[in-house]
């Protein structure tokens, strides 16, 4: 490994990296035990340039049990990957994906309602995006192989898994 | 010696490195707990099962049988409501097409034309239209030829056969049921009419427009046996066959007041129709337009007979004019107002809700207080019915001058229930049946407790607030098996196919008659100035 991180750039990046995941992982769960959730409404209130792509989706009844399906086990796996250290770079990209998916449909643009109120104000930075661009340091900054199940995996997968993992 | 320390460190993983690799595991544990605890926190604080029953079933609908018959139709008056029947069986006039293609080519978000060609093939032919204004008999003929649902320069089918006069259309032997879209002065005569000639009826509302007549009509639909479908499409509507539900459990306690309105607040929501161009004398009957000789006598008698005089013409009935020929429901000489024309479709909503039957008296008033145009039909109207065997009264409110939204609100002593496209329930404070939820916290009086949206399937909980939003905002259409449907199309798809399957329609003649009598005595409680009466006994209207 190179990564020569001080002590507290190392502990301080591995609380990101278990924040985020943290909150990814109660996301997808409350999701998944949750019988009557679904994306269907949210899809609905879609706004901005994408809008028309993301109703489309929302009035599919077929598509969508799919959509929530993988959008609720995608959070799942990607908060298990970024807490446990497992396979975590990848679990960057596929949160970057996720969260970019939500930033399209519901851009924080001015003079755009939404049928759920924010909590806050904002101009199309959002949470989603701030959240976005620390999943992008942390996917230039890895440490699950230092903190993580990844110092086991890279040990015990072939070299041609390895790449997945640095 | 430095060497073998490195291979062996590579090789075995050391005590440390396992404690490092799985030192944030620990943290699922809470992750989760917290993820159970919310589970559990929602079902406990939410659960109304044990108070609130009810099914969480798709609403039904009659399903077409496979390989049943092509029915032969005849429309009878291509108007404003003749040309959404038409296009509700699957047949638009060309031009019509085109400009749901200029608006979908405008605003990517306009489903209409999406919707239009997705909808159900009805196994319908046009056979024959009939219309007393040129233009619109023949733009009728075009509608009916449009088999591809094409735009002007598309390839239509055969051309229908365009009547001259109503008797001649159901007289012909190609076509086995008909499609009444007139003005309400001929409703009755054609529908009997036709179920004489052995034709299936589809009839616009209000069923009729004298009261004599509502009984012939139910005579002859029931000797001839042809099946009979009254146009309040209402009856299609998911959130309706609900409220039927949530009526029939009980949950809203007694119920004792419901509230209907109508309001409008546009020249065109209040019958000033626009004047056709190419409408005049030479393309207008005008002598058919003036009514069934019988029709007009049986108005002409209890008009004079009760000195109603001042609500008859103004003009002479045989006196041509285009306001009258296009804003006909303006003057009682063709209408049957507001009573006829829009407390009828919430009469029905109601009779289908909580099967009520004729009311046992109606009081009315109101005038024509806005459109002051020379119609004789008020445009501010209340009417209110009483069941005092049902122990309750419904209020009908209107005015076609203020647009302010009121909804159908049926009150109990348990809760009130609101009925739209969706359903909404606010339990009442002092209720009973809610009483410990209430106190728990689990049901909230200052909102919704319960909304019903079509498609939704949770109906064993306090609506949470993101349903709630949606509800509220009316933002989930009505889908059936995923596809969404214009209920009118429903309605005439479940007409159809009753006279395939040999049943009967859900607003049948027996429904059609209780709203056609409900909806005269609001009427003649308006001209009379008094309060009409049902005699159930003798099965007339008497004044007290």
């Amino acid at each position: 490994m190179n990564y020569n991180y001080s002590k507290s750039q190392l502990t301080l990046l591995v609380i990101l990296r278990v924040f985020i995941g943290w909150h990814f992982l109660y996301e997808g769960m409350v999701k998944v035990l949750n019988p009557g959730w679904s994306a269907k409404a949210y899809l609905m209130d879609s706004k901005g340039l994408f809008s028309q792509f993301f109703v489309n989706m929302s009035s599919n009844p077929g598509l969508m049990k799919y959509v929530d399906l993988l959008n609720e086990w995608a959070l799942v796996a990607i908060g298990l990957g970024l807490i446990l250290g497992c396979f975590a770079r990848l679990s960057c990209i596929g949160g970057m994906l996720l969260l970019l998916l939500y930033t399209l449909s519901h851009p924080a643009i001015i003079g755009v309602k939404y049928m759920m109120p924010m909590e806050g104000s904002y101009f199309l930075i959002d949470k989603n995006l701030i959240e976005l661009a620390a999943l992008a340091v942390l996917f230039v900054f890895p440490t699950a192989r230092i903190i993580g199940i990844d110092l086991l995996l890279y040990r015990v997968l072939p070299a041609s898994f390895r790449k997945f993992i640095i | 010696m430095e060497k073998e320390r490195k291979d062996n460190n590579s090789k075995k993983i050391a005590r440390r490195d396992i404690i490092k690799s799985l030192a944030t595991v620990p943290l699922l544990g809470a992750v989760a707990y917290g993820a159970l605890k919310t589970r559990k926190n929602w079902f406990l604080t939410r659960d109304i099962s044990d108070v609130f029953q009810i099914s969480g079933s798709e609403p039904m609908f009659l399903q077409p049988k496979p390989g049943g018959e092509q029915i032969r139709v005849g429309l009878i008056g291509f108007g404003i409501r003749g040309k959404q029947l038409m296009r509700a069986i699957g047949f638009a006039e060309p031009s019509y097409i085109d400009t749901l293609t200029e608006a979908k080519k405008n605003n990517p978000n306009d489903t209409r034309l999406d919707v239009f060609l997705e909808q159900d093939d009805l196994n319908v032919v046009v056979n024959g239209v009939c219309d007393i204004f040129d233009v619109y008999g023949e733009t009728a003929r075009l509608a009916g030829a449009n088999i591809n649902k094409q735009g002007t320069g598309g390839k239509p089918g055969p051309l229908p056969k365009r009547y001259r006069t109503y008797q001649e259309l159901i007289a012909a032997d190609d076509i086995d049921a008909v499609i009444i879209a007139s003005p309400d002065h001929w409703h009755g005569t054609m529908a009997m009419d036709a179920a004489r000639k052995g034709k299936h009826v589809y009839c616009e509302k209000p069923l009729t427009w004298t009261v004599p007549e509502t009984y012939m009509l139910q005579k002859v639909i029931k000797d001839t046996g042809v099946v009979f479908q009254l146009g309040h499409q209402g009856r299609q509507t998911a959130s309706y066959q609900r409220a039927a539900e949530i009526i029939k459990n009980n949950l809203l306690g007694h119920v004792n007041l419901i509230e209907v309105c109508t309001n409008r607040n546009s020249p065109n929501g209040a019958w000033v129709y626009d004047i056709i161009e190419g409408s005049g004398p030479q393309t207008i009957d005008w002598k058919q337009f003036e009514g069934d000789p019988d029709r007009i006598r049986e108005y002409t008698d209890y008009m004079k007979s009760n000195g109603l005089e001042r609500y008859m013409g103004p003009e002479e009935r045989n006196r041509f004019s285009l306001e009258r020929f296009f804003r006909w429901r303006c003057w009682w000489d063709y209408s049957t107002g507001l009573s006829g024309d829009l407390l009828t479709h919430e009469f029905d909503a109601v009779n289908q809700v909580m099967k009520l039957g004729i009311p046992a008296s109606a009081t009315s008033s109101g005038g024509v207080y806005f459109f002051k145009d020379g119609r004789t039909v008020p445009d501010v109207l209340q009417t209110v019915f009483e069941w005092p065997d049902r122990d309750l009264s419904m209020l009908y409110s209107a005015t076609l001058a203020s647009s302010r939204n009121r909804g159908k609100v049926f009150m109990g002593t348990d809760a009130s229930m609101e009925v739209s496209d969706v359903l909404k329930i606010v339990a009442d404070r002092n209720s009973q049946r809610y009483a410990e939820k209430i106190s728990q916290g689990v049901i909230t009086t200052d909102q919704p407790f319960f909304t019903y949206v079509p498609g939704q399937s949770n109906v064993d909980a306090v609506t949470s607030a993101t349903e709630l939003y949606f509800a509220q905002r009316g933002l989930l259409y009505t889908y059936v098996n995923g596809k969404r449907y214009d209920t009118t199309h429903l309605h005439m798809r479940e007409w159809l196919e009753c006279i395939r399957q040999g049943q009967t329609p859900s607003c049948n003649i027996d429904q059609a008659f209780e709203e056609a009598i409900t909806a005269h005595m609001g009427t003649r409680a308006y001209l009379e100035g008094r309060t009409m009466y049902w005699d159930s006994d003798k099965k007339e209207i008497v004044r007290g």
